[in-house]
């Protein structure tokens, strides 16, 4: 273990240091400049990708037997749960659990892989900064136009300007904010009372707090928010290794750098390939300077590994200075393995694994999963008596769950005693998703079982008999 | 909370959520005051385990400011609401309030769902299926707990889909019995019939009634005694709706069957009683649950659509 140690490369000094500091810092605002190529179209990609999932998904209709429902819809208020296909009670819990597991451990996978990816791609921090950094530009200009308007005194154009860009802002907040509760409240509905103007209390409430909250993360936040609140920033450095893939700057190729002509020969200069244009600073949405080596606020987004290959082609460099590699990889340590083989290591396989054997879990349990649920309850009020004709009974509340959109019928039965049958009527229909006690009663002769308690079974199935469940529950005899 | 402490311990648990707020301002205050010497590298030049150092990686100060507003919104919480040991808040909020005002709003909310029953015969809305899905529930909630979830009772608790009733069985009178609640009282009446033989005669002669196994010779003897009872249950035995007797003559034994259980009750009596629901629930409930429970023994008229 010759390599534990990480240089800290040390920041030029710039000017006269400061002797003293608050333990409070000042925001600076960053300013970061547009980039085009190859990760910025990638970054656009996602972009488009989520959000059109994002705010496409509440519209997209399912037909039923009882006709059209929103497809996605988490209905909170009668808590069932439509995932297209899919209607999910609450007690189907578990596949959220499920969900919630594979998601940590993709994102184990993924930055044990490539670092902070997910940050700098599809993370709805990022994206929505990205989106609305896109409306900024587009209305104040690009880094050094809106770094002037900002230093300028107040004008009637700059007025407009800001007002325009704060007025679309908001505009997108609000409609991301009316979305997501769109995800809650069927969305259609939701557009027409809001155009009525009697939406629900809490729904403008959500509207606006997700709205106030999108607005304020994405406007003003910004790396904020992945510098200081992201608990995520906080551990993944226990994820990465040296052969993780991460946005780093090669030192070995690129120092001393030092401003050059374009036909100027560099190595008789005794310079490295970085020109020092701080391009790469001035991309970066966390306004760190990559050069100095991994630093936690990176969310590899890679700005600066487009923006440098720009510099690097003007110049006529081969590209690459500022690149998606590893530390070993740039240690030259792993310059004889494959990229392949440096992915390919136990850690990411063992994640894999795991995340491949969850996946399928829960895709075959939930192909599986039969559309119907019973609790069975034992009365809370008679434990158990005799009627007419010498029989002891027991009652029973049976909690018949519904998951299908169909009403269905069941067919009741109970088994596990000699003599044992349903006094009651033992065909219930259920409304579709709907769920429903039904009280049953359950007789055998009398004295023909111990005093005690006995295990008995219930058995449930719908008439077209693709659902059939059993459950236990026991059946007590008095002294 | 001042039922179970004394007024000292509101006080104190005031004084420390008091104190734990003013602590955080000061330690605000003095953190922002506070300047650390920080050197070129921008290391606080803390060095420890030989070659750590620590980075000097200030706070934002709008996070700061943050916090003052989390201080002074909890003192406006506090003054609004109760928090503060037994200060009850400048807006009288409780969570008893709070439920009754949900229970009144869902009420109203429900109201013209219940005015279509409200507005038709008991007979007629037990025909209909979604009137009979609200009253199954608010069987379930309300009535469950003595008559059992199939409403078939048990020991003590009269059976109500079996068409015998105590009280008369017309919704009318059902309502009733949901609105005001019943009182069945049995006095004992040992010393009415007699010695304790004649008990266990009187008790053969109401088993002979309903044809129930019996001593014959202990009913004849017990005939004669059964005066005493047919104040309340009739000469002929087969109660008095007015006055909520059981009928003897029938097949129903509310409190169980057999001599011993009519000597016990003939000698210790009994008192039976339904606790009245108005005020619990609303009259369009009461109608809707009476209908309900009258559909459990009687075949409803067919609704009209
Ligand atoms: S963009 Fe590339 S060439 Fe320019 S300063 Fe950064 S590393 Fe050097
Ligand atoms: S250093 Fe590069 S990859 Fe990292 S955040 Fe800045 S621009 Fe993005």
């Amino acid at each position: 273990m010759s390599q534990k140690v990480i240089p800290i490369q040390p920041i030029p000094p710039s000017g006269e240091p400061p002797q003293t500091q608050s333990l409070y810092e000042a925001q600076k605002k960053i300013y970061p400049r547009s980039v085009s190529g190859l990760f910025a179209r990638w970054r656009w990609v996602f972009v488009w990708l989520t959000q059109l999932v994002f705010y496409g998904l509440p519209w997209l209709p399912w037909a039923t037997e009882a006709g059209a429902r929103q497809a996605v819809l988490f209905d909170l208020a009668a808590r069932r749960f439509y995932l297209f296909g899919y209607v999910l009670y609450p007690q189907d819990f578990i596949y959220l659990t499920a969900l919630l597991v594979i998601s940590a451990l993709s994102l184990f996978l993924f930055t044990a892989v490539a670092g902070r990816l997910w940050c700098g791609f599809t993370c709805p921090q990022t994206v929505y900064t990205e989106i609305f950094l896109w409306i900024e530009r587009k209305v104040e200009g690009d880094r050094q136009r809106r770094m002037k308007l900002d230093a300028g005194g107040f004008s009637a154009a700059k007025l407009g300007k800001k007002s325009l860009k704060h007025f679309l802002w908001i505009a997108l907040a609000l409609w991301t904010g009316f979305t997501f509760v769109g995800y809650f409240t069927p969305v259609r509905e939701l557009g027409s009372e809001m155009l009525a103007g009697r939406m629900g209390s809490w729904e403008v409430f959500w509207v606006l707090f997700y709205g106030f909250a999108t607005y304020g993360n994405a406007g003003f936040l910004r790396e904020q928010v992945c510098k200081y609140m992201c608990p995520y920033a906080r551990f993944q450095a226990a994820m990465f290794d040296k052969d993780t893939l991460i946005v780093s700057y090669d030192a070995g190729r690129g120092e001393p750098r030092g401003s050059r002509g374009r036909q100027a020969d560099f190595a008789a200069q005794g310079l490295g390939s970085c020109v020092d244009c701080t391009l790469c600073v001035q991309v970066c949405p966390t306004g760190i300077d990559i050069r100095q080596g991994l630093q936690y606020e990176c969310i590899s987004c890679a700005a600066c590994v487009d923006v440098c290959d720009s510099v690097m082609d003007k110049m006529n460099y081969p590209r690459g200075l500022i690149r998606f590699t590893t530390q070993n990889a740039l240690n030259g340590q792993g310059a004889g393995r494959d990229v392949l083989r440096t992915i390919l290591r136990p850690r990411v396989l063992v994640y894999t694994t795991i995340l491949a054997a969850l996946s399928l879990g829960l895709a075959i349990h939930l192909a599986t999963r039969t559309p119907l649920k019973v609790d069975v309850i034992r009365d809370r009020a008679a434990l158990s008596r005799i009627v007419a004709g010498g029989k002891l009974e027991n009652v029973y509340r049976l909690q018949l769950m519904n998951a299908t959109e169909e009403t269905q019928h069941y067919r009741i039965g109970a088994e596990g005693l000699a003599g044992l049958e349903l006094a009651s009527d033992g065909e219930v229909s259920i409304g579709p998703a709907e769920a429903r006690w039904v009280a049953v009663r359950v007789q055998i002769p009398y004295g023909s079982a111990a005093p005690g308690s006995h295990t008995i079974h219930f058995t449930v199935e719908s008439r077209g008999g693709d659902a059939h469940v059993r459950e236990k529950s026991v059946f007590l005899v008095p002294r | 909370m001042s039922d179970f402490t004394g007024n000292f311990w509101s006080v104190y648990v005031a004084g420390i959520t008091l104190a734990g707020i003013i602590g955080c301002l000061v330690l605000l205050w003095l953190t922002a005051r506070k300047k650390v010497a920080s050197t070129t590298d921008n290391t606080t030049g803390h060095v420890w385990d030989e070659d750590l150092t620590e980075m000097n990686n200030p706070m934002p100060r709008w996070w700061m400011w943050l916090f003052v507003l989390t201080v002074i919104f909890s003192l406006l919480y506090l003054v609004a609401y109760p928090g503060l040991g037994t200060y009850q808040g400048k807006l009288d909020w409780s969570s008893k309030s709070e439920y009754e005002k949900e229970v009144k709003r869902a009420n109203e909310a429900l109201a013209p769902l219940y005015a279509q029953f409200t507005a038709r015969k008991a007979e007629e809305v037990a025909g209909d299926p979604q009137a009979m899905a609200i009253g199954e529930r608010l069987f379930m909630n309300n009535c469950a707990q003595c008559h059992g979830s199939d409403a078939r009772g048990s020991k003590g608790f009269p059976n109500l889909a079996d068409g015998d009733w105590l009280h008369g069985g017309s919704p009318a009178k059902i309502a009733e019995s949901i609105k005001a609640g019943r009182v069945g009282v049995m006095p004992p009446m040992a010393a009415a019939v007699g010695g304790s033989d004649d008990v266990k005669n009187v008790a053969h002669y109401v088993l002979s009634l309903s044809n129930s196994p019996h001593d014959s010779l202990r009913a004849q003897l017990g005939k004669s005694k059964f005066g005493a009872c047919a104040a309340c249950h009739g000469a002929d035995g087969k109660g008095n709706a007015a006055l909520g007797a059981p009928n003897l003559a029938d097949d129903t034994w509310l409190h169980g069957w057999g001599e011993q259980a009519i000597v016990n009750i003939v000698t210790s009596g009994k008192t039976n009683s339904m606790p009245a629901q108005e005020g619990k629930l609303t009259d369009a409930q009461i109608h809707v649950l009476a209908s309900y429970v009258w559909g459990l023994s009687n075949k409803p008229a067919q609704a009209k659509p």
